[in-house]
């Protein structure tokens, strides 16, 4: 909380001796953020568990008002933070992410202990959700179940020193100083399962898939049957590759494993047709690096099989590429901008 | 007594037979529609689902047993004991003035998968059958809303039923087979094509994605403001309007939601609606082995661990004292269980009257003062079983680990003080000192506040009768008049030993309740000041037998284990089954929650009142959504 005249002053211009005890000069970055991570105003909300142990930390021992964060806001428009304390169920995300779209910029989200961070031990179960970060980008992960107070407390400080590395200078790294609003997250539908709407597309291609194969449901599929021999999975999957760019042919199996899955990339794109979607900007085509934007023929039979190959997360490359490339596109926009108006 | 009645008495008397007896008396009264559960270890009858309602209402009226406990259905399905797949739905009736259960059973075959609802019998079975059409898939014909309760409206399938597999799912039963097989893992994710925790049935419409969880809510209630304006009787004119509150409002305790329908101020219709925790805790308690699922226990009414441990085990160790191989707790094991227990009955009560007192718009100071001595029994819980809220402490024949000797190291840094003290001296000091001083400080500060008094006398009652027929527990039970508590009605533990009263108000509103509570503490203090001379005197005796396999056998049959915990009545329903001699899982793991079973009379209570006592009545009730969803 205190920040003396000596910590703030950054800079090598000499200040008359006379006035040192009441003048600093410093960045307007400096000033901005220690006025920010000082009244970090955490969302009034709590999941479950985690949230006693969140209430413990803002009571009587712990007293997070210390770091300047027991301004508890029940309004999503008045809360820098939001602390996600407890499981995220299927039926509770969407009132989530409805939330965190309300928060204005800029926001910060912690996932507090297992539950958030990744499902924690009710990750099984058919509602909940796998960690919050399947919907919303979080600042800072909280291990436990739950988390000490201490930790919650760590956890807090963590994102204060987030927030210090945060620049005014920088304004491409964060997305809230760029130019417009940020896109709000899209919130997912309670349909006979949740549905995220970034996933519509798969869905789609899926349900078609298994209405071909008459298979009884949807996106379930049976892992291959690990053995012994750790080089099985890969190795079935390394045959496409051979059409792949021609750095594969020095293959360290990392570089293997790389290539494997760029041809299986390219394949899906040549499956669907079209290049992965850039999103809502032209400019990220030419941006976007060389090797994806050449879709190798694969036969599409192969293709097929791909799904059992054990890399889901693959699928949610596509989606992750295309935020890239958005990003990217944003930040040339924004470099135009600068260069005409500066010139 | 009994005997002594005359012929012309024949009504009273019945409300005295024995469960035995009134089980040979059913049988004569209705000789084709009831008979004896013969399946190994199971007990009570069943019914004929024809006559279901007429024999329950006959339990009910005649035998008097008034008290719905439990109504939760189970699953046969290719189970080697049970000649035919079906549906079961188990109900555990019991006597307001004591004594054990009378069980019945009805049953259905899978496909139609149809009983009739005993709403009108026991209003306390309705969200219990709205669970059993949500889990399970039963039709309860005559239930006035059967809705799914816990999953959203246009869910797929019924998730609690055996044949049903989660998209995450590995294995019928844990423990799993190695995670790490020839040096690989797979992840979760990788089970499904989307990388996530979802898995969609084979008829997906993909033209109608819409949410249509909400659409049946809504019904009857009619949208946003009604332009029918209304005079009310002093001429003033009112619109009507719904309102909802909650998932995440502030004070609902966690994340429940209740859609209300005013007329100007005053509430005409609450409908609550919950599932937003729902974490599938007994679907993944039907997985686990009987050990594996203490922890998770801890996570049902997470503010008092240590109550749900117990009642866990209770029912656990009531199947295998079936068995051969079965040693009984020690005595001072049952001491500590009874010592944690009551502490974390401490604990609960404080952060209920703490909430309560916020929803009352006193915002946070008193609580400031109550988790200031929850932290110090916490301080307590943390030094014995390693763990300030989920405890995990107790086991079956017994508990972890032994109160330790000094209180050191794993404490809270913060607090130099309590970081080695002698353990005995600091529970001495607790119990005889502190915990007395704040309970005192309590009273003396809201008690006989004005603004306490004003807001809460009056508001949010509940008739005795409604209390039992809405199958209402703990506290709200006891705060309308009716002494009926588990430690005295049907004894467990060494409570039969000790020396107590049952804390009970007869007004039947929040501050009754508020007073049934804070009696209660007193009566808690009463009973660890004479658990203190028994831990010295049983000093040194183990505390569980320790040859506690990792995954125990349990013999077959089914069990009810009850407890009264902070917030009243939690029961487990056990069902040992599925293999030919004994096992390693739960066939069925039921949890009977008071949170959720005492806000079936949410509406009733707030029907008439203000708007702005709303969040007051609920806090009255004392929930924890953990337990509420499950
Ligand atoms: S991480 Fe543990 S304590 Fe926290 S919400 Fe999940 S189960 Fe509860």
């Amino acid at each position: 909380m205190d920040l003396s005249l000596q910590q703030l002053n950054t800079t090598e211009f000499p200040i008359p001796t006379d006035l040192q005890d009441n003048v600093a000069i410093t960045s307007l970055s400096k000033i901005y953020n220690w006025g920010r991570r000082n009244s970090m105003w955490p969302m009034l909300f709590g999941l479950a568990c985690c949230a006693i142990e969140m209430i413990a930390t803002a009571s009587s021992r712990f007293d997070f008002s210390r770091f300047g964060m027991e301004v508890m806001r029940a309004t999503p428009r008045q809360a820098d933070l939001m602390i996600v304390s407890g499981t995220v169920t299927k039926k509770m995300v969407v009132p989530i992410v409805r939330l965190y779209n309300q928060m204005p910029e800029p926001k910060y989200v912690l996932a507090m202990g297992a539950c958030a961070s990744g499902g924690g031990p009710f990750k099984e179960g058919y509602n909940v959700v796998s960690g919050i970060d399947t919907y919303l980008p979080v600042d800072v992960y909280v291990p436990g179940c739950p988390p000490t107070p201490q930790a919650l407390l760590y956890g807090l400080i963590a994102l204060q020193r987030k927030i210090d590395g945060q620049s005014l200078a920088a304004v491409d790294d964060i997305p809230w100083y760029g130019v417009g609003a940020a896109d709000p997250t899209p919130v997912p539908i309670l349909g006979p399962d949740i549905i995220d709407p970034r996933q519509m597309d798969m869905i789609r291609r899926q349900a078609e898939e298994a209405a071909k194969k008459g298979s009884a449901s949807i996106g379930v599929r049976t892992l291959p049957a690990i053995k012994a021999a750790p080089v099985a999975v890969p190795a079935k999957v390394a045959k496409p590759a051979a059409a792949a760019p021609a750095k594969v042919a020095a293959a360290t199996p990392e570089d293997d494993k790389r290539a494997a899955a760029l041809a299986r990339k390219a394949a899906r794109a040549a499956k669907q047709g079209t290049a992965p979607a850039a999103g809502d900007a032209p400019v990220a085509v030419e941006e976007a690096p060389a090797e994806v934007a050449a879709p190798t023929p694969v036969a599409p039979a192969a293709a097929v099989e791909l799904p059992s190959s054990g890399k889901p997360w693959e699928e949610a490359e596509d989606i992750r590429e295309q935020r890239k490339a958005a990003a990217l596109a944003r930040k040339a926009q924004r470099a135009a901008k600068r260069d005409s108006s500066g010139g | 007594m009994v005997m002594a009645q005359p012929e012309v008495m024949d009504a009273p008397d019945l409300r005295t037979l024995s469960v035995a007896e009134s089980i040979a008396h059913l049988k004569e009264k209705f000789p084709d529609a009831i008979s004896n559960d013969t399946r190994e270890g199971y007990s009570g009858v069943i019914v004929d689902k024809q006559k279901l309602v007429e024999v329950a209402q006959y339990v009910k009226e005649t035998l008097g047993y008034d008290y719905l406990s439990s109504a939760t259905a189970v699953d046969y399905l290719g189970e080697g004991n049970h000649s035919t797949d079906h549906l079961e739905m188990v109900y555990h009736t019991y006597r307001t003035t004591g004594g054990t259960a009378l069980v019945m059973k009805a049953q259905t075959d899978r496909e139609t998968a149809e009983l009739p609802s005993l709403v009108p019998v026991w209003r306390g079975a309705d969200f219990q059958e709205r669970e059993a059409w949500d889990l399970y898939g039963i039709k309860f014909a005559g239930h006035p809303n059967l809705q799914r309760i816990l999953m959203w409206e246009g869910f797929h399938g019924h998730p609690m039923r055996k044949d049903w597999k989660e998209a995450y799912y590995e294995e019928e039963t844990k423990p799993f087979g190695s995670r790490w097989p020839g040096g690989h893992v797979h992840r979760a994710e990788e089970k499904t094509i989307f990388g996530s925790n979802v898995k969609y049935p084979a008829d997906l419409d993909l033209g109608r994605l819409a949410d249509i969880s909400d659409d049946q809510l809504y019904q009857g209630f009619g949208m946003g403001v009604d332009t029918h304006q209304m005079i009310d009787h002093n001429g003033m004119e009112t619109d009507l309007l719904v309102v909802n509150m909650g998932p995440h409002h502030p004070s609902t305790h966690g994340v429940f939601r209740m859609v209300i329908k005013l007329d100007g101020e005053t509430i005409t219709q609450l409908e609550p609606v919950m599932g937003y925790l729902h974490r599938n805790h007994e679907k993944i308690g039907e997985r686990n082995t009987y050990l594996h699922n203490i922890p998770f226990t801890d996570r049902l009414d997470y503010i008092s661990s240590m109550g749900n441990n117990h009642g866990y085990v209770l029912a656990v160790e009531k199947l295998m004292a079936l068995g051969k191989k079965y040693e009984p707790p020690t005595y001072r094991a049952e001491v500590i269980r009874v010592l944690m227990v009551e502490l974390t009955r401490i604990v609960n009560h404080l952060w209920a009257i703490g909430f309560w007192m916020n929803d009352l718009g006193a915002f946070f100071t008193p609580v400031l003062y109550f988790i200031q001595e929850r932290e110090r029994i916490l301080d307590f819980f943390e030094a014995t079983a390693g763990s300030r809220m989920m405890c995990n402490y107790m086991r079956f024949g017994g508990v972890f680990q032994d109160i330790p000797e000094r209180m050191h190291s794993a404490m809270n840094l913060i607090n130099d003080r309590v970081r080695d003290t002698d353990s005995m001296k600091f529970l001495t000091e607790m119990i005889n000192e502190r915990i007395p001083r704040t309970i005192d400080e309590l009273d003396e500060y809201l008690t006989n506040s004005e603004i306490v008094k004003t807001r809460s006398i009056g508001v949010g009652y509940i008739s005795p009768e409604n209390a039992i027929n809405y199958s209402a527990a703990g506290p709200l039970l006891r705060g309308s008049g009716v002494a009926y508590d588990i430690r005295k009605a049907e004894p467990y533990s060494i409570y039969p030993e000790l020396d107590f009263d049952v804390a009970v108000e007869p007004a039947g509103d929040m501050y009754a309740r508020y007073l049934v509570r804070l009696n209660e503490m007193r009566e808690s203090v009463r009973i660890l000041k004479q658990l203190l001379p028994r831990l010295e005197y049983t000093k040194g005796q183990p505390v569980s037998d320790n040859n506690m396999a990792y995954s125990g056998k349990v013999p077959l049959g089914e069990s009810y284990g009850r407890v009264e915990n902070g917030k009243g009545e939690l029961g487990y329903y056990v069902v040992s089954a599925g293999d030919k001699k004994s096992t390693a899982n739960a066939w069925r793991y039921h949890v009977r929650a008071p949170s959720f079973i005492n806000l079936t009379p949410l509406g009733l209570m707030c029907q008439g009142g203000k708007v702005a006592d709303i969040v007051a009545i609920l806090g009255s009730i004392d929930i924890v959504l953990g337990e509420t969803d499950r």
